[in-house]
């Protein structure tokens, strides 16, 4: 029998402050649920079992001795398989990365450890985050607790999946193009995608630099919140991190959106190609907001039918470049018996790179090269500043936009794996966000057939603080995030 | 081969010289910049490319590079771009090395050089920061690669093709040796390979205003090479050009052994490097303030110093240009100058007997200055200039001085080593290298005059040097005649 679910922050925190429980026990029963029905989901890659009983064991003593470092600190969380930690292995769900441990923490790690939080595994994901399903996985699909035979969404799929079956209250994922509101709206949980340059992306595994971003799922905004906190800030090795100082996100959670105007972009509710349950659940919340008092206004943002294009332009050539550097020489998967240094490349790379990435080097390679690069990456680049300038616009009319985060629930697994175009076009609703830098949430509003639709609320540069309360807001009026999915009430 | 410009056709030469900056540590990681140390013990995650790793600009680099494009007048743009210049190989451990490409950090300026008699000025197109690979080494079957050097930060310093010959392109190497090295920006030492030039050549019939087609020769790390590769593919293209036949455009390695160039690609094998802006790095800002700071640490350059010793101090155009081709040397012989307050017998014992003390004892004025002072040098000269020591003496003690140090008053009046002007003390000596050589005194009495060089000489031995010349000469000269 599988351990119970672990409970919220608040939850977890009252039973542990009544000495109910303690950081080793829920770290246990993290270790025993990610082993068992971790395992059937696919959810995990790697287990720390030894090192995380003793860092809750460490935790359990600064309780004890009332030094507790967070709000996170001696609780279970879990990272993606692309976070760099010091003595783990880091394989990027990457036949390429096989045998490569890393020698130093990524700062999202580094910060989670001084919060006192306890990373008990890494988690499944599409390899080096390039799909939306977490199927293109060298360690085997992961799978969606709503329904075994479809998938988490992806790439974060695994933190996802993870989260939803209660086996961590918090994990961490990146997002390029929706790789966590998209599996946080599969899998019915909140997914949060901060502003660009919120956190570091030192020791993250780059996939495309411009665009991944950090940030945390969990059940709750009120959790989401908390595990942001503890990984945002400025960070000195990282160029491209923001300086500005990290709000209380928690003390903003009011409650309130009476004076809340809520944008509709009219690009993101077009019938066509999308589910018309997905569009019902999604007007429905928009509707419950506007009963707390926030004001709806329908707006445009004109050059979203571009977005999907330029993401795979931008996207793609920066991925051709950063993959360049698992090249079989210094660490990672080495082609056996190569005679000559073309041939090591060659092999090292077909061996270790699924069809996937090897499509994205190859489209991202041809975008870059002499003859096209003014064509595409350039163009693509002219294109970004317009999606840019849109959301600007718009966000001079309203405090947050909402539109649904997918077009659809959670497919089956093997479904689109065979047509890689429609599997980008399904991105269509998420790409826009990180091509514009802006942050973004997605939060379960509702089930289509008993599977999980996602709201995505997206808010101006630096305005986490704000989708976090209307979130949290939203979750105050609705149960949708209280449901448990069948595999995970046991 | 003719280290003659040609006859036939005007040779037209553009250079892209890249010198290592002297920072402290690499152009995007922490790691101390550092030679020969042990393989690959100056890595860190960054510069070994491993996965999450991000670069993060040095400032110190920045301001190096700020320092270079106003010493050479060139405009400093406000922001700039770094690209990734995309390639695989074993000793680039991302597989691209951080460059700046279609907006660099600076444009223009030139650069004054002096060659065949006449003053030049070579433009440049451009200056621009990028990092070092590592180095690949091939010892028997295996390739080992060392990451040391891996991200060590260079200059890319441009020339429009203003060059005309391999003695122009000489004297603008040199000539940009010496600014970088008053700048403090690279010791552009050549042994450590501080200095690669890539080298175009073309040829064009005089007269002809268009360019001809251009070959590049790659990675030349020496001066004379070069010169050599240049008049090497002076004499390839003129040959082709005088079958009948038209230079292709071309990438050219020279060999110093055969001292020929062969082709190393074609232009349509060119790599494609698929530059693009590196996304891990925001483009470099430059405000006022910071181009006024690094203004301040711009020093008077070395054509500006070269006059003004001229003027200043009197020296010759040749001895000026030899004291102001280091700036240590410079520093040292002016602060010497001014102490002593005659530039111009400083210079002499500067540039001969400083000179050659330091060879003797095998030592670069750069270390002996911290024991051997130019206050030192001139007090050294000013006993000379008082009668109080004799040049032989002064000279006799140079190489103690620039060894060990020491006042030379001190010594000198430890060592009893004043100038013997003692009549007396002087006649016996004398008397006695007459008595000693009377053969010799037949033979100046004889007339051959020469030969009492030779007396002196004998004189001044036996005295260590110590004896007032011109008192000896006076004495010899009075008992030769038989006074």
């Amino acid at each position: 029998m599988d351990r119970p679910p672990l409970g919220t922050l608040p939850e977890l925190r009252e039973a542990l402050d009544a000495g109910r429980t303690s950081s080793a026990e829920l770290v246990g029963a993290a270790l025993e649920r990610a082993g068992s029905l971790g395992a059937r989901l696919g959810a995990f890659v790697h287990l720390r079992e030894r090192a995380a009983l003793a860092e809750a064991e460490a935790a359990d003593a600064r309780r004890k001795a009332g030094r507790l470092r967070s709000a996170l600190d001696g609780i279970p969380v879990a990272v993606k398989d692309n976070f760099s930690q010091a003595g783990e292995p880091v394989e990027c769900a990457s036949r390429i990365l096989e045998g490569y441990v890393a020698p130093f923490d990524a700062t999202a790690v580094e910060r989670l450890s001084q919060a006192g939080a306890v990373i008990v595994g890494r988690t499944n994901m599409d390899e080096f985050a390039m799909g939306s399903s977490t199927e293109n996985s060298a360690r085997g699909p992961a799978r969606n607790p709503w329904d075994l035979a479809r998938v988490p969404g992806g790439s974060s799929g695994g933190s996802a999946a993870a989260v939803a079956a209660g086996i961590v209250p918090v994990a961490f994922g990146s997002d390029t193009g929706g790789s966590i509101r998209q599996p946080a709206a599969c899998c019915g949980v909140v997914g949060l995608k901060p502003t660009y340059g919120r956190v570091s992306r030192h020791g993250l595994v780059a996939f495309a630099s411009s665009l991944d971003q950090i940030g945390p799922f969990a059940r709750t905004a009120a959790d989401a919140a908390a595990a942001l906190a503890a990984v945002a800030g400025h960070d000195p090795r990282d160029s491209t991190s923001l300086p500005d100082p990290v709000p209380d996100y928690a003390a903003d959670l009011s409650g309130d959106v009476s004076s809340l105007v809520v944008g509709l972009p009219r690009e993101y509710f077009v019938e066509e190609g999308v589910d018309p349950g997905v569009l019902a659940r999604v007007r429905e919340a928009v509707e419950t907001l506007q009963a707390a008092g926030a004001k709806v206004r329908e707006l445009s943002l004109p050059h979203t039918r571009h977005a999907v294009a330029v993401y795979y332009l931008i996207a793609t050539a920066e991925a051709s470049s950063n993959l360049a550097r698992f090249d079989g020489i210094r660490y990672g998967r080495r082609a056996v018996g190569a005679t000559r240094l073309r041939e090591l490349y060659e092999r090292s790379r077909s061996e270790g790179f699924g069809a996937e990435v090897k499509r994205r080097i190859l489209l991202g390679t041809y975008v870059l090269s002499a003859g096209y690069y003014d064509a595409y990456y350039r163009k693509a680049q002219q294109v970004r500043t317009l999606l840019r300038r849109d959301f600007e616009a718009a966000f001079s009319r309203c405090d947050v936009i909402a539109t649904p985060t997918t077009t659809d629930p959670a497919f089956r697994l093997g479904e689109n794996v065979k047509d890689p175009l429609s599997m980008y076009l399904s991105d269509v609703y998420t790409v826009a966000a990180p091509l514009a830098g802006i942050p973004g949430v997605s939060i379960p509003c509702g089930f289509v057939g008993g599977l999980p639709v996602g709201l995505q609320l997206l808010g101006p540069p630096l305005a986490e603080g704000t989708l976090l309360r209307v979130a949290d807001a939203y979750q105050r009026l609705t149960r949708h995030h209280l449901a448990r999915p069948p595999e995970a009430a046991a | 081969m003719s280290a003659h410009p040609h006859p036939d056709y005007e040779v037209v030469i553009g250079l892209e010289t890249h010198v290592h900056m002297k920072t402290r540590t690499k152009l995007f990681c922490g790691c101390e910049v550092k030679y020969g140390d042990e393989p690959n013990h100056h890595t860190c995650p960054t510069c070994l490319a491993l996965p999450g790793a991000l670069p993060v600009l040095n400032e110190q680099a920045v301001d190096f590079a700020l320092r270079a494009a106003l010493a050479a007048g060139a405009e400093i743009r406000p922001s700039s771009i770094f690209a990734r210049k995309n390639y695989f190989y074993p000793d680039l451990p991302k597989g691209y090395q951080i460059s700046q490409y279609e907006e660099p950090y600076c444009t223009g300026g030139s650069v004054e050089i002096e060659a065949n008699g006449a003053t030049r000025r070579v433009r440049l197109t451009r200056i621009h920061m990028e990092e070092d690979a590592g180095k690949s080494v091939h010892a028997g079957g295996d390739s080992l690669v060392d990451l040391n050097r891996a991200g060590t930060p260079l200059l890319e310093i441009v020339t429009e093709p203003d060059l005309r010959s391999a003695e122009e392109a000489g004297a603008y190497l040199r000539t940009l040796q010496s600014i970088l090295r008053y700048l403090d920006v690279s010791d552009v030492d050549l042994e450590h390979g501080h200095f690669r030039c890539d080298v175009n050549v073309s040829l064009r019939p005089h007269g002809e205003t268009r360019y001809g087609t251009r070959a590049e020769l790659k990675n030349l790390n020496s001066f004379r090479f070069i010169k050599e590769a240049i008049e090497a593919e002076t004499a390839r293209q003129a040959d082709v050009l005088d079958a009948g036949g038209t230079v292709q455009q071309c990438t050219l390695r020279y060999d110093p052994k055969t001292r020929t160039t062969s082709v190393m690609r074609l232009k349509e094998d060119a790599h494609d490097y698929r530059y693009f802006p590196d996304p891990d790095l925001i483009p470099l800002a430059i405000d006022e303030a910071r181009i006024a700071r690094a203004r301040a640490a711009v020093p008077e350059l070395p054509a500006a110093r070269r006059a003004r010793f001229q003027q200043e101090y009197g020296l010759s155009a040749e001895d000026a240009a030899t004291t102001t081709s280091s700036w240590t040397g410079s520093v040292f012989f002016e602060a010497a100058a001014k102490e002593h307050g005659d530039g111009r017998t400083v210079v002499k014992w500067f540039l001969r007997d400083v000179a050659h003390a330091l060879k003797e004892q095998q030592l670069e004025l750069e270390d002996a200055q911290r024991q051997f002072t130019a206050g030192a040098l001139a007090r050294l000269i000013r006993l000379v200039d008082q009668g109080r020591i004799t040049a032989a003496v002064a000279r006799e003690l140079l190489p103690e001085l620039v060894r060990s140090g020491g006042d030379p008053e001190t010594l000198v009046a430890a060592r009893g080593l004043e100038t013997l002007s003692d009549a007396g003390a002087l006649e016996q000596a004398v008397d006695a290298v007459l008595a000693e050589n009377a053969a010799m005194v037949a033979r100046i009495r004889a007339g051959e005059d020469k030969l009492v060089n030779a007396l002196m000489g004998q004189v001044m031995r036996r005295t260590q040097g110590k004896a007032d010349p011109g008192a000896v000469r006076a004495i010899l000269a009075r008992k030769l005649a038989g006074r």
